[in-house]
């Protein structure tokens, strides 16, 4: 029976690339190494609800459909838009990435990833400040200074802190936990903060005050800072700062608590600031904690095409990007768009009620390998394989190194590289022939 | 009795081990649910299981009661999800990031049982 080494994990931003998959009957019977979140992809594929046809809605009912009918339906439906949103792309590879903008910039579409509801405001920090980074290999094997904020990595991304940070043990941190010093800042006491040496607890939306509190100390500037902000106390930030300055090499990992609090991209370009004010005593990085498998990958293959790493607008022929504005829950709010192709995320469990009822009422395009909350709004359904079990493909991890995913299996269903390619024929041929 | 609370919403590793299983009461489960620590459970009467109503600017919703010992008083979680986002703001303060998190809420207990994924998302067809 053959067993499959160094399988990539095609679920969360660590990207796990070492995992042993046991394949019998072209079933997945055995997963070793993987997390519970892991194994639940690759072990539960048989068990989930596999969206095993595609499908057309008729009389509020998803009916059965062949992929050509489900196609020419979806082209249809992209070809009479005007305003066409594109939404997701993340829980696939970067070559059908690359085919989707292509899609999008045929029919006008604006398209945007889920960094939209997770770390886009990094993407706009990193464009003010700059994103002083390092790849996991460096973190493992240098840093002795840890910091997690806003973040929870025993529930989010759970074999991130063995493999590559807290526990790992790499060349200069030999005694893995023992030789780093783990800091938690959050909002409440998470299971991740209960592992740290430190648990900093602030007032929830206050990072940014936190943040500038700790760059007036590391400058030297103690004096202007009150005796509590942020909720914390000022010899507990001081003391903070002291840990920051005295490490060697510090990594902060940060999450949706930084982005989605009050202050959005305003935190992380803070964090940006206290970085290269930390680098002028130590060296510092931060990396921003990545959730859907390749939505590292989206910015990436977004950025080379187009210039732009997320919520891009093709409505004037070129590329025009202005967040805020251009990003899908903006313009579902707006109530703007006619049209909308969501593939590999799930926009109606993921969207905030006022974008979810536009939603609700245009055409929508799904292409998933599973039945969610998006397919209950749907009204043409296409199933995919699924990108790093039946499909291969390039994905990019939490630090934006690139790992190629295996195929592990055979499936009967077409890849999403497959489905955009043939939508994009048959949108230029119901464009020809109008 | 009602209280007042900030909401905010996250994930879970079992919200994310069903990611792909939307459709399982598994989910339903794993993400139907508000945690509040003990005190201020206490002062909504409420036990774990029993149903809270969460209000906010943009919406309700009817969810299970959780205790979690780590938040701190008046600090609501739900976890990230189609019940959660029934009540998040859809306001991305011009940057694109709808509010996820800080959300002012009420929350109080009610009769009514929340509803499944699939009657949750037919709301939306009706509206
Ligand atoms: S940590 Fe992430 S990539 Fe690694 S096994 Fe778990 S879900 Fe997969």
């Amino acid at each position: 029976m053959p067993v499959i080494k160094d399988a990539v994990c095609s679920l969360c931003g660590s990207l796990c690339d070492d995992i042993t998959v046991t394949v019998e009957d072209n079933k997945i019977t055995k997963i070793e190494n993987a997390c519970i979140l892991g194994h639940s992809k690759f072990v539960g594929m048989f068990e989930h609800d596999r969206i095993e046809t595609p499908m057309i809605r008729k009389d509020g009912e998803l009916v059965p459909v062949s992929y050509e009918e489900a196609i020419e339906a979806a082209a249809k439906i992209l070809v009479n838009s005007k305003r066409t949103l594109s939404y997701g792309w993340c829980s696939t590879s970067c070559e059908a990435i690359s085919g989707a903008i292509k899609l999008a910039e045929e029919t006008g579409s604006l398209i945007d990833s889920t960094a939209n509801v997770c770390h886009g405001p990094s993407a706009l920090a990193a464009q003010e400040k700059g994103s002083p980074s390092a790849s996991l290999g460096v973190i493992k094997n240098r840093a002795d200074v840890i910091v997690f904020w806003g973040c929870n990595p025993v529930h989010a991304h759970p074999r991130h802190m063995s493999r590559y940070s807290s526990f790992s043990k790499g060349l200069f941190t030999e005694k893995g936990r023992k030789a780093r010093t783990m800091t938690v800042i959050d909002v409440r006491k998470t299971d991740t903060a209960k592992l740290a040496d430190k648990y900093v607890e602030i007032e929830q939306g206050s990072d940014l005050l936190l943040v500038t509190a700790l760059r007036s100390i590391v400058n030297g500037h103690e004096d202007v800072v009150p005796e509590t902000i942020a909720g914390v106390p000022k010899a507990e930030i001081i003391e903070l700062a002291e840990t920051l300055k005295n490490g060697k090499f510090v990594c902060i990992f940060f999450g949706m608590g930084v982005t989605q609090s009050r202050s959005k991209y305003k935190n992380g370009d803070a964090m940006a600031s206290l970085i290269s004010d930390l680098n002028q005593h130590t060296k510092a990085v931060m990396i921003g904690m990545r959730g859907h498998y390749n939505v590292t990958g989206f910015g990436q293959v977004a950025t080379w095409e187009t210039g732009f790493p997320m919520a891009i607008d093709f409505a004037k022929g070129y590329p025009y990007y202005n967040p805020g504005e251009t990003g899908a829950n903006d313009l579902l709010v707006r109530e703007e768009p006619d049209a909308a192709i969501i593939a590999a995320a799930d926009a109606g469990a993921h969207f905030p009620q006022k974008a979810v009822r536009h939603l609700a009422r245009i055409p929508v395009i799904q292409i998933d390998p599973y039945a969610n909350p998006t397919t209950e709004l749907a009204d043409v359904v296409i199933p995919s394989a699924i990108v790093g079990i039946e499909a291969e493909g390039t994905a990019y991890r939490m630090d934006a190194i690139s790992l190629h995913m295996k195929k592990l299996i055979d499936s009967k269903f077409k890849t999403d590289e497959e489905i955009v390619k043939d939508l994009t024929v048959k949108v230029r041929e119901l464009k020809r022939g109008a | 009795m009602k209280i007042k609370a900030n909401l905010i919403s996250g994930r879970t590793a079992n919200q994310g081990a069903h990611l792909e299983a939307k459709t399982h009461k598994g989910y339903f489960d794993a993400c139907a649910y508000c945690e509040l620590n003990s005190a201020d459970l206490e002062k909504l009467g409420a036990s774990e299981g029993d149903s809270l109503k969460v209000t906010t600017e943009f919406g309700e919703v009817v969810v299970f009661a959780k205790a979690n010992g780590g938040n701190p008083d008046g600090l609501a979680f739900i976890p990230m999800g189609p019940w959660a986002n029934a009540v998040l703001s859809p306001d991305t303060h011009g940057c694109g990031m709808p509010g996820f998190k800080g959300v002012p809420a009420e929350i109080e207990v009610t009769d009514e049982k929340p509803l499944d994924m699939k009657s949750l998302m037919k709301k939306y067809l009706e509206d």
